[in-house]
């Protein structure tokens, strides 16, 4: 399911919404998500999931082709897990 | 500055204030959105949301894990597990905030 997808079955199930306002509804959710972690907040949504930051230090690593050295740099990544109740629902449980 | 944890009423908010629905209306859509999302999953479909990122699942085979308290070797049964992998646009505007 993409996006466009999403936005789709959204507007089926309500019918009485303007499709643009159902474009903003799905842009603003998955907004606020991005802009939280860009802050570095932390996102729990109970039964779906959470969204979190990682940070990781400067390190130097290597090439693996040439065995150069090369510096790599902090960064920070976005992690999410599972929440229980989705993660039972994909096991059938 | 203190980091905090946005919940589904911070999304609810958001959602009220940019699309001018009721508070309630707002709060089910935020609703709609994560169950769409989550029935395309249990029925087997990836999603994937353009500039966010995308969630797969992915089967795990059985294997032999052991309890770390007794050290007896248990069978860990098949599953399914959800991965998200974030967009090249969700990176960038992660580190760009750093």
């Amino acid at each position: 399911m993409t996006r466009s997808e999403l936005i789709q079955r959204l507007a089926e199930m309500n019918p009485h919404l303007y499709l643009r306002d159902v474009e903003k509804i799905v842009e603003t959710v998955f907004d606020e998500i991005s802009a939280a972690l860009a802050r570095g907040d932390r996102v729990e949504l109970r039964g779906f999931g959470a969204f979190s930051v990682k940070h990781r230090e400067a390190r130097s690593g290597r090439n693996p082709r040439t065995g150069e050295t090369v510096s790599v740099e902090a960064k920070r990544l976005p992690f999410f897990k599972t929440g229980k109740a989705l993660r039972e629902k994909l096991n059938g449980d | 500055m203190e980091s905090r944890t946005i919940t589904r009423a911070d999304l609810a908010e958001a959602v009220y204030e940019s699309v001018g629905l009721s508070r309630n209306e707002s709060s089910d859509l935020v609703e709609a959105v994560l169950d769409q999302v989550s029935e395309a999953l249990i029925e087997g479909d990836n999603v994937k949301i353009s500039s966010f990122g995308s969630f797969t699942i992915r089967e795990k085979g059985e294997r032999i894990g052991r309890n770390p308290k007794t050290g007896v070797e248990v069978p860990i049964s098949p599953r399914k597990v959800l991965v998200f992998r974030a967009s090249h646009v969700l990176k960038e505007r992660i580190n760009k905030g750093k």
